[in-house]
């Protein structure tokens, strides 16, 4: 705890990583708080008050029909931090179990397991993403599936490769020696030592999940409207730049913030954890 | 007296095609009960090829392993796993860094279903005591511990199992003058107190004539020779044999000394 504190504080960008992510994290968790205009994440029209620069009240600019942009962009955080953290709770535990069985039991196990994954990670993500969510309605629900299907191969790769280092310690010998299960060897022997890197890699992955995320309904693939999302108001803005800038430069800004506050914090991670030793 | 242990011409081939290499050629020898057999042989005379096909890490490719009188199949029974544990060279990763100290331990009284679930804790405790560790080292990390005292752990995990047999791959070669004259002096008294079989894999002769009643010398997977350990040291019959007894380096009188002061006084 003390090592933790000490190397957050030695290190200002760990620090200034941690701020950002709590400012994401809290401003997503008490958006209906924090948001002036909350009922503006809906389908609210202003026709009044549309296409404002920022100023006073909407300290933001408001959208093209008059919708507070601050707080479409509270509660776009919301939904990418919601997508990113389903997308790597069902991605991480079947990547880390394809790859520590791959890599413990070896054999056959090994090469159907790895050369299924090395297919996943052959196709560019985005394209795979893409593919599939023209086969699949653009849903929140079907953008967290098309993420999640090109997310977990990395797990796999990740955990096979610690899995197939340890399987050559002492401990995991001694354990078959005594005559421990499989499953045993595999998930309290050595998965335990594959824990750190696999936490450091969630904490920069939230960043990439949240931008794969953005550029999907960049794209009109994902999120759809009225639901606020961080890579559609970019797109929405684009076209009216570089007259109508807040449009597109403060959801660009939300993405940046939250990217990098997560870079900087798995990066902190790795150094805290010593994922890297 | 029937044997604890049993080689008939035990041969271990790895490789196939051209590469073929023959790991451990035509062995035989015995392992009466409570007695220490040495294996001693340079690198790659096939003395850890040995150690795992009578752990079963492995089975032979021909011969035949015999335990308490009956034949010792490939694919180990629990009862069988249980007799027969296991001491690594290196401590350090021989233990789960990530495991408590006494998890370790506990693992094989889990396999084995050794007492109550309850009591496992204080059968942990009392393997630990045992070995000369304090109860409460259960819960330490094995990073908390020094090279022998892991390497005392890494006995209590052998004995906790209620071994008949272990075989010690040169427990002491990572530990140093000092640490390993107090682990083989723990490894004879729980020998004797117990009365346990080892079979003692070194490279160290100066190791052997403290602890072996017999000793089997390996040279490119045969064995080339196997007697008393007296006999071995005052009348070599082998050339080989010889040339390892040159071999050992020479120590000087105080750590020779220091070495015979703690083997009888009994500092642990």
């Amino acid at each position: 705890m003390k090592r933790t504190l000490v190397i957050l504080l030695r290190n200002p960008l760990s620090l200034i990583g941690v701020i950002l992510v709590a400012l994401v994290v809290l401003s997503a968790i008490f958006a209906d708080f924090i948001a002036p205009f909350p009922e503006h994440r809906g389908s609210v029209v202003d026709f009044v008050n549309f296409n404002k620069a920022p100023n006073a009240t909407n300290i933001m600019g408001t959208d093209l029909v008059g919708r507070d942009l601050f707080s479409r962009i509270i509660y776009a955080f919301r939904i990418s931090l919601v997508l990113g953290v389903v997308v790597l709770a069902i991605a991480t535990p079947i990547g880390t179990l394809v790859g520590l069985f791959a890599g413990y039991v070896g054999g056959k196990t090994e090469f159907i397991l790895m050369r299924l994954t090395d297919v996943f990670l052959s196709i560019p993500p985005l394209v795979l993403a893409i593919a599939m969510m023209g086969v699949l309605e653009p849903t929140l629900m079907n953008a967290m599936l098309a993420v999640t299907a090109m997310w977990w191969p990395w797990y796999a790769r990740l955990v096979y490769n610690i899995a197939r280092s340890e399987r050559e310690e002492g401990y995991v010998l001694a354990a078959e020696v005594i005559g421990a299960s499989t499953p045993h060897i595999a998930l309290r022997e050595i998965l335990p030592n594959c824990l750190p890197a696999i936490l450091t890699k969630m904490t920069l992955d939230m960043g990439f999940v949240i931008i794969i995320a953005s550029s999907l309904s960049f794209l009109g693939l994902g999120v759809q409207p009225p639901t606020p999302d961080l890579g559609s108001m970019v797109a929405e803005g684009a076209r009216y730049l570089p007259d109508s800038w807040w449009l597109t430069v403060f959801p660009g800004l939300a993405i940046l913030i939250a990217v990098f506050g997560f870079n900087l914090v798995g990066d902190a991670l790795r150094e805290i954890l010593g994922a890297d030793q | 007296m029937t044997p604890l242990l049993s080689l008939k011409n035990v041969s271990k081939t790895f490789g196939h095609g051209d590469h073929i290499v023959q790991a451990v050629r035509d062995v035989s020898f015995d392992v009466m009960p409570g007695e220490c057999l040495a294996v001693v042989g340079e690198s790659g005379s096939g003395k850890t090829t040995l150690a795992n096909m009578i752990l079963g890490v492995f089975g032979q490719s021909s011969g035949e392993l015999w335990f308490d009188g009956k034949p010792l199949p490939t694919r180990r029974t629990l009862e069988h796993r249980s007799a027969i544990q296991l001491v690594q060279q290196n401590p350090l990763s021989s233990l789960n860094p990530k495991r408590s100290v006494g998890a370790s331990v506990r693992l094989g009284l889990d396999v084995y279903g050794i007492g109550s679930p309850s009591d496992r804790w204080s059968l942990v405790e009392a393997a630990l005591e045992e070995v000369g560790l304090p109860r409460d080292f259960r819960k330490r990390p094995p990073a908390a511990l020094s090279g022998g005292q892991r390497q005392r752990v890494a006995i209590a995990r052998a004995l906790a199992c209620q071994s008949r047999l272990v075989v010690l791959d040169e427990p002491t070669s990572a530990l140093d003058v000092l640490v390993q004259a107090r682990v083989l002096r723990l490894l004879n008294d729980l020998r004797a107190a117990k009365g346990l079989s080892y079979v003692f894999i070194t490279h160290d002769l100066s190791v052997v004539r403290n602890v072996a009643d017999r000793v089997a010398v390996f040279k490119s997977g045969q064995l080339v020779e196997c007697a008393e350990t007296g006999a071995i040291f005052e009348n070599p019959r082998e050339d080989y044999t010889r040339q390892l007894i040159g071999a050992v380096p020479v120590v000087t009188r105080e750590e020779i000394e220091l070495r015979n002061t703690l083997a009888t006084e009994g500092q642990t």
